[in-house]
């Protein structure tokens, strides 16, 4: 067992990365997530990190500079927000479609415009279909943990694909909170060296990034995909044995207080925390109430989500993002076709909260609460709503 | 920087081995295929190339061929200086860890003119500015060739292409072709040269030069394009002969800051011999050629003063 410390939870993720032996940090600038940056910079003027801190003049040369490194075999991390991950953009699918493996840790802010620096998902829910790895943790601990656990998951031969772990900017970025961190031999028995199949070797050339012609890119495509699908398998294995190190075990999707439960949220990221002391007090009222809280996000674990959603009378999909002129929430819709299958299907009632850091409050949750109630009782389902929206 | 006689080079002495193969898909009389050839035949085996999207990607790297003798990576069309960086990075920290052995290893980042000059400027500027340990080369064609002859920023005044169109009401390109060299030099790097296949001994001890130095190092080599220049296909290194003869690309390098002409032409040839065999310029009248030709003098003079001024 490691020692507990309290530290903000962005200098906690850099001082894993740190433990994880990282030889690249390309590097640019953005609020909530500088503080990561900063200090691995700090980490490697000091000597306690042998690495490389590239510090990059755009983030659009931050992710190629990280596809250069891990083609040259070497161990690579960044870390951005919002506009960032969005002038990343068309890197993020070169990265996962020649299968180089690197851990980005996203501190999720809203888009522009209007510029905001606070947090929702939209950074990320506009990269969602770029083909990488995508988790979101709530809290500092999972933050930490999730960095030794990333790299070993990336890099495993049978995955090959990069991976985000998303935390909520300043909700989660900037708190104190306390972290076990892990030992160094604890490190070492988890998460073996970065050994490429392939790389940039004078010894034993190989072109990278060779034009795929119609006759070879669909397989290339579908190899892909399936290996993102295939890696659940390797997450779940790697919090198996995360779990024998630390003594953490996670999973794909956490229950909190379900068993009995006719309604219940499915939440991602930091509001799940909030959630979970809302139903506290609704429980306290006798209500049969519970959360879901989704980690995996990419690839989607379509069978859980329809295990435990498929016996409830009501779903309330808390969203943290808006798809524009489209469904609604991205989370909610991905939930509606997982259920869509099931001959008794839930009815799911959607919100879209929190946008560019608007606050979600308990009291915000026990109102879901009662719209889905209403459901229950056999009202007719609303479309999706914008949590507190002025008209 | 003295260039001692491993530096020299002869025909005879050149290696054998080709390290860009035969048989890629580049046009007949592709100067840019050329470069590639003379490039790696100066750096060797021990060399890893960043490649952008544009026509020698394209033609050399099609699944499941490969071109190249030499490990080789694309990522993008306005990145290859970045991409570099991070594998000049990588390299250099596994070294120093002692992941894999030390050893000197060229990493060179590669793009057209329109990869270079416009949309991966900024990659460029910042990889010259941190210092990696690289070298950057544009083969200059002078338009997106790839993309079907549009216009870009080293299209030179006057040139008919599908962007830039001979009309009624224009001539071709109506602004200047942007110095990538002295942008380089503008960053206080080591090493900044211009080259032309048609010099193909100059060009390869300018890369030898350049990947000697340590810190970054910049060539931009000039190499026609049939297909985009609308010229017989047997014309590419005659036309690179002249282009350097008549001041339209003049052969210098600026060692630490210092200017010197590589390829003196005291007697500039008529800017006209030049242009004539080339589809592109077709539409210019005398007028407009000797327009051209005057401001390519200055220009030169400019070139030769700052030489001069070097050597003070
Ligand atoms: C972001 C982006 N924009 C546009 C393109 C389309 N594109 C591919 S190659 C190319 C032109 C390349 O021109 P240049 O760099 O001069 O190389 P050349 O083809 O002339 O050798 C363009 C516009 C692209 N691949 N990516
Ligand atoms: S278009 Fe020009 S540069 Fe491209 S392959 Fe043909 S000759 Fe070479
Ligand atoms: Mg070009």
């Amino acid at each position: 067992m490691g020692t507990r410390k309290g530290m903000e939870v962005s200098i906690g993720i850099a001082e894993a990365v740190m433990m994880a032996d990282v030889d690249v940090i390309p590097a640019y600038p953005i609020t909530p997530q500088t503080h990561i940056v900063e200090h691995l910079s700090e980490l490697v003027a000091d000597g306690h990190l042998d690495a490389e801190f590239v510090p990059v003049e755009s983030e659009h040369s931050a992710m190629s500079c990280c596809c250069g490194s891990v083609a040259a075999g070497a161990r690579t991390f960044t870390a951005t927000s919002s506009q960032g991950l969005a002038l990343m953009h068309e890197i993020l699918f070169i990265a996962s479609g020649m299968r180089l493996p690197m851990v980005m840790a996203v501190a999720n802010r809203s888009l522009s415009a209007p510029i905001s620096i606070w947090n929702d998902h939209g950074d990320v829910m506009a990269a969602r279909d770029t083909g990488w790895m995508q988790i979101f943790v709530e809290n500092g601990q999972e933050a930490y943990d999730h960095m030794m656990w990333a790299f070993r998951v990336s890099e495993d031969h049978d995955v090959l694909l990069p991976i985000m772990v998303n935390f909520d900017g300043f909700i989660l970025s900037h708190v104190v909170e306390p972290i076990e961190v892990w030992s160094p031999e604890e490190v070492k028995q988890f998460l073996p060296p970065y050994k490429p199949p392939y790389r940039l070797d004078v010894d034993k050339p190989w072109t990278f990034g060779a034009v795929g012609i119609p006759d070879i890119y669909l397989e290339t495509r579908m190899a892909h995909n399936e290996a993102l699908i295939d890696s659940q398998k390797v997450m779940e294995k790697a919090w198996d044995e995360m779990a024998e190190v630390v003594g953490r075990k996670y999973s794909v999707l956490e229950n909190y207080k379900t068993d009995d439960a006719d309604i219940v949220f499915l939440t991602m990221g930091g509001i799940s925390e909030t959630c979970m002391t809302a139903v506290d007090q609704m429980r306290d009222e006798g209500k049969k109430v519970g959360v879901i809280r989704l980690r995996m996000w990419r690839p989607f674990p379509f069978a859980e989500v329809a295990k435990e959603l498929g016996g409830r009378k009501v779903v309330l999909a808390v969203d943290r993002a808006l798809s524009t002129g489209g469904c609604g929430g991205p989370v909610a819709s991905e939930i509606k076709a997982a259920l869509y299958p099931l001959d008794k299907r839930p009815q799911v009632v959607e919100f879209i909260a929190g946008l560019g850091g608007r606050d979600v409050t308990i009291g915000d949750f026990k109102e879901m609460y009662d719209k889905g109630a209403a459901v229950a009782a056999g009202g007719a389902v609303p479309p999706y709503e914008m949590v507190g929206v002025r008209a | 920087m003295s260039s001692d006689l491993t530096n020299v080079f002869a025909a005879k002495m050149l290696p054998k081995r080709e390290l860009f193969s035969p048989g890629h898909r580049a046009c007949q009389g592709c100067a840019p295929a050329l470069a590639m050839r003379y490039m790696l035949k100066a750096l060797g085996p021990d060399t890893i190339i960043c490649n952008s999207t544009g026509c020698i990607e394209i033609i050399s790297s099609s699944y499941p061929e490969s071109a190249w003798g030499v490990p080789w990576i694309h990522v993008a069309f306005e990145n290859s200086a970045a991409v570099a960086s991070g594998v000049e990075a990588g390299l250099k920290a596994m070294m120093r860890k002692g992941r894999i052995p030390q050893r000197k290893i060229t990493v060179l980042a590669q793009a057209g003119d329109g990869g270079s000059m416009d949309i991966g400027l900024q990659a460029i500027s910042g990889a010259l500015e941190r210092g990696h340990d690289m070298i950057y080369m544009c083969y200059d064609n002078e338009a997106y060739m790839n993309t079907g002859i549009q216009r870009s920023s080293g299209t030179p005044w006057g040139a008919a292409t599908t962007t830039s169109p001979a009309g009624t009401q224009s001539s071709g390109q109506n602004t200047w072709k942007k110095s990538l060299a002295e942008i380089a030099v503008a960053h206080h790097i080591p090493y900044v040269a211009t080259a032309c296949v048609s010099y193909p001994f100059d060009f390869m001890e300018k890369l030898k030069k350049a990947a000697a130095v340590n810190g970054p190092a910049l060539i931009h080599v000039f190499a026609p394009c049939p297909t985009g220049w609308r010229c017989a296909s047997d014309i590419a290194i005659r036309l690179g002969r002249l282009a350097v003869q008549t001041a339209a690309f003049p052969l210098y390098e600026v060692v630490d800051g210092k200017f010197r002409i590589t390829q003196n032409v005291p007697h500039l040839k008529p800017l006209k011999l030049y242009l004539g065999p080339q589809g592109r310029y077709n539409h210019l009248t005398d007028d407009q050629i000797e327009y051209l030709q005057g401001e390519l003098r200055r220009r030169y003079g400019l070139l030769v003063a700052k030489a001069e001024a070097s050597q003070e």
